[in-house]
């Protein structure tokens, strides 16, 4: 007899089941006999007993399968067998596991010799805390079912309580995802700082010279800048001297030009544009785009022409960016209201000055900030420059040159056997800090500019 | 619709038999107007009766609404505006425009003046254009309110100012005729006030037609009143005849008041 928690978990579910049908059924009994009416229908009725049928008692499942486990090797300890068992360390963890295995059924027989006579104490402390387990469970589920059940009355407000649970569980799942945010920047925080106690953090944000991987631990430096350049000339200059001017025009065809029909079509196969998995952007730019770029470099005469280029690199994201960025300012020109078009059009301003002179310069604000976001995007991107722009650290703004990104590096130092207690591991979480703060910072902006724009139109 | 109503000699606009739809709809029937050079004339009647659908088939802004289609003769002049050989775009500089809603453009309060005149060229200099908008804003007598703040957005001024800002806009191109779309249906009364001032101030500048829901506004500001009810002209004559000798049932209902 074992502690399965997925199986007690059904078990309950069942019986929560059974509690619904039960409180359902005496809440009609109980209307139709008191002749009362019910202040909450009965599937209320129902959902509160199986709420309080099924909620402690899986929230006692969840606490006990933690503890247990302790409880029980505690128990072994406590044992004639374990007398003789080696004080501390590794090999007394070993026996302790071999003999868990064998006692829980995981394992036929023993590998460690010494393990043999603690599978006896281990199997008999198992099964009693499986039946201690099982039973507080179920006295605890029928309990709540109970104590439930007996509060249904005509005038009890099953609904309200429903509710508010109901409520208290949106509001735990909303959390989720704001609590793993902290987390992750926590830790980022926390790895970030014992990499700071090796490499000042001056030598991250303004040093010149990025060799973390040089051979000899000292003789590593991590000068950020070169991959700060790299990022800023892929991410913000060259993806964005394609996505802005391709975006805008696309936008601007699509609200002011495109006849529905034509729309009904183009914006679906944007948003298909900017589903593409990136990583199939990156084999693209890897494999299409930067070689042909190479021969047209070479044909051109430029030096340094290399096969992993910034511009390669650049122009595929700028494509990937585009749909985001028309759509941000399709949204924009749309928010612009009919009034100041009719209002250009009526003085006899063609469709042209129209859309150059009046909706454009109303819809900047939202265009800028929507460019904001797709910059935030386009320098923490990582599948396209880690296939397509390279890994050597280079300063330079030949845009045929292979240059490097924050992200590239972080992949290339995360990536193959590391020790987490290296500097040039703990780089990657500092590079990374770096990066979380960056595109947190243009967010910020970018929402607060595009929130503003909104409420002058409000 | 009798003809010996109008003693207008000289027409700025005249439509013959027009019809306007909205897909399958047809939202005006069989309307024949003139519109006099030097008059105010009046488009009243109930909501959705079409005097403001058919304000904006005086100067085309129809044709911005999809599925909008326009049938018999609107003629400028003698010239047909729905002809191929008219220019929209010349058309609307010679028939401005005035919305219901203020609209001024995000620019400044000079900008927006100047809006017309630039993109017609019709100042070849700075100091031209300052005299265009200074003009401009005097006849819309908002000059003594803004000289001070011409480089001030237009948004930030108050609604009737912004209204006054948007007739400015307007007449700076020197249009011939000025549609107004309800101008004052979003001003209070002291602005409403102000816009009826200037409207008499600017007859005989502009030929202007004035689309209101205010009858008292329409006896006030213009000298000929049409009145529309379901996508037809009821009835067309002198202000004066229309509000105290209405020829029509229908005309006397509804200025009495019993519908509308």
């Amino acid at each position: 007899m074992t502690f399965n928690a997925a199986a007690l978990l059904l078990l309950i579910a069942g019986l929560a089941l059974i509690g619904w049908i039960a409180g359902r059924a005496r809440s009609n009994l109980l209307a139709g006999r008191a002749q009362a009416k019910l202040h909450s229908r009965p599937q209320y009725h129902g959902w509160y007993v199986a709420l309080w049928l099924f909620a402690p008692a899986a929230l006692f499942l969840a606490v006990w399968s933690a503890v247990s486990p302790g409880l029980i090797t505690n128990d072994v300890l406590a044992s004639e067998a374990a007398k003789s068992l080696p004080a501390f360390g590794f090999e007394r963890g070993a026996i302790l596991s071999d003999a868990r295995n064998v006692a829980q059924g995981r394992q036929e027989a023993v590998r460690i010799p010494a393990a043999a006579p603690l599978v006896a104490p281990y199997a008999d402390a198992t099964h009693r805390y499986a039946w201690i387990g099982i039973g507080a469970m179920l006295a605890l589920a029928l309990a709540g079912g109970l104590y439930a059940f007996t509060r249904i009355k005509p005038d009890f407000r099953a609904r309200t309580r429903v509710e508010k649970i109901v409520m208290l569980v949106l509001l735990l799942a909303s959390l989720v995802a704001i609590l793993t945010t902290f987390g992750i920047v926590l830790s980022l925080l926390f790895e970030s700082i014992r990499f700071f106690r090796l490499v000042s953090p001056t030598e991250l944000l303004f040093g010149t010279n990025w060799a973390p991987t040089s051979g000899a631990p000292q003789d590593d430096t991590f000068g950020g800048i070169p991959l700060f350049w790299g990022t800023i000339l892929i991410g913000a200059i060259i993806a964005m001297i394609v996505a802005i001017p391709i975006g805008m025009m696309t936008a601007v065809y699509l609200t002011q030009y495109a006849a529905p029909r034509v729309r009904r079509w183009v914006k679906p196969l944007l948003e298909i544009l900017a589903g593409v998995p990136t990583v199939v952007y990156g084999y693209f730019a890897a494999l299409t785009v930067a070689p042909a770029l190479r021969e047209f470099a070479v044909m051109l005469g430029i030096p340094n022409a290399s096969t992993e280029s910034a511009l390669a690199a650049g122009i595929v994201m700028g494509v990937m960016i585009i749909p985001f960025v028309s759509s941000m300012a399709d949204d924009s020109i749309n928010a612009v209201p009919q009034a100041m078009r009719d209002g250009s059009l009526a003085l006899g301003a063609t469709p042209n000055e129209t859309i150059r002179q009046v909706l454009i310069p109303a819809a900047l604000p939202g265009v800028m900030g929507g460019i904001l976001l797709a910059v935030s995007r386009a320098i923490g991107e990582t599948m396209i420059v880690v296939m397509a722009a390279g890994l050597s650290a280079n300063m330079t703004a030949n845009p045929f040159a292979s240059v490097t990104t924050v992200t590239a590096q972080i992949v290339k130092l995360l990536t193959g056997d590391q020790e987490f207690d290296s500097a040039k591991t703990l780089a990657a979480f500092a590079l990374g800090l770096v990066l979380f703060v960056v595109t947190l910072l243009l967010n910020i902006v970018a929402l607060r500019i595009v929130k503003k724009y909104r409420e002058a139109y409000e | 619709m009798t003809q010996e109503d109008l003693t207008i000699t000289d027409p700025k606009m005249t439509a013959h038999n027009v019809n306007v739809f909205y897909g399958e709809k047809q939202a005006i029937n069989d309307v024949s107007i003139d519109v006099g050079t030097e008059l105010v004339t009046a488009f009243i009647g109930p909501s959705g009766c079409g005097k403001s659908t058919f304000l904006r088939s005086l100067n085309r802004m129809n044709d911005t609404v999809a599925g909008a289609k326009v049938t018999g003769k609107i003629s400028l002049d003698g010239e047909d505006i729905y002809a191929p050989s008219m220019d929209v775009v010349q058309l609307r500089a010679r028939v401005g425009m005035v919305f219901q809603k203020p609209n001024p453009f995000p620019k400044s309060i000079y900008d927006n003046v100047a809006y017309g005149p630039r993109i017609h060229g019709l100042a070849p200099n700075k100091s031209d254009l300052d005299g265009i908008v200074e003009k401009a804003l005097h006849r819309a007598g908002l000059w003594d309110e803004v000289k001070d703040r011409l480089q001030e957005s237009g948004t930030a001024l108050s609604g009737g100012q912004q209204q006054r800002l948007c007739i400015a806009r307007a007449i700076a191109v020197d249009p011939e005729v000025v549609l107004m779309d309800e101008p004052c249906s979003a001003l209070d009364p002291i602005a409403t006030a102000k816009i009826e001032e200037l409207i008499h101030e600017l007859r005989g500048k502009f030929a202007i037609v004035i689309v209101t829901h205010n009858m008292q506004q329409a006896a006030r500001v213009s000298q000929r009143t049409a009145f529309f009810h379901l996508g037809t002209l009821v009835e067309y004559g002198k202000t004066t005849d229309i509000f105290t000798n209405p020829k029509q049932e229908r005309t006397k209902d509804y200025i009495t008041g019993r519908y509308g």
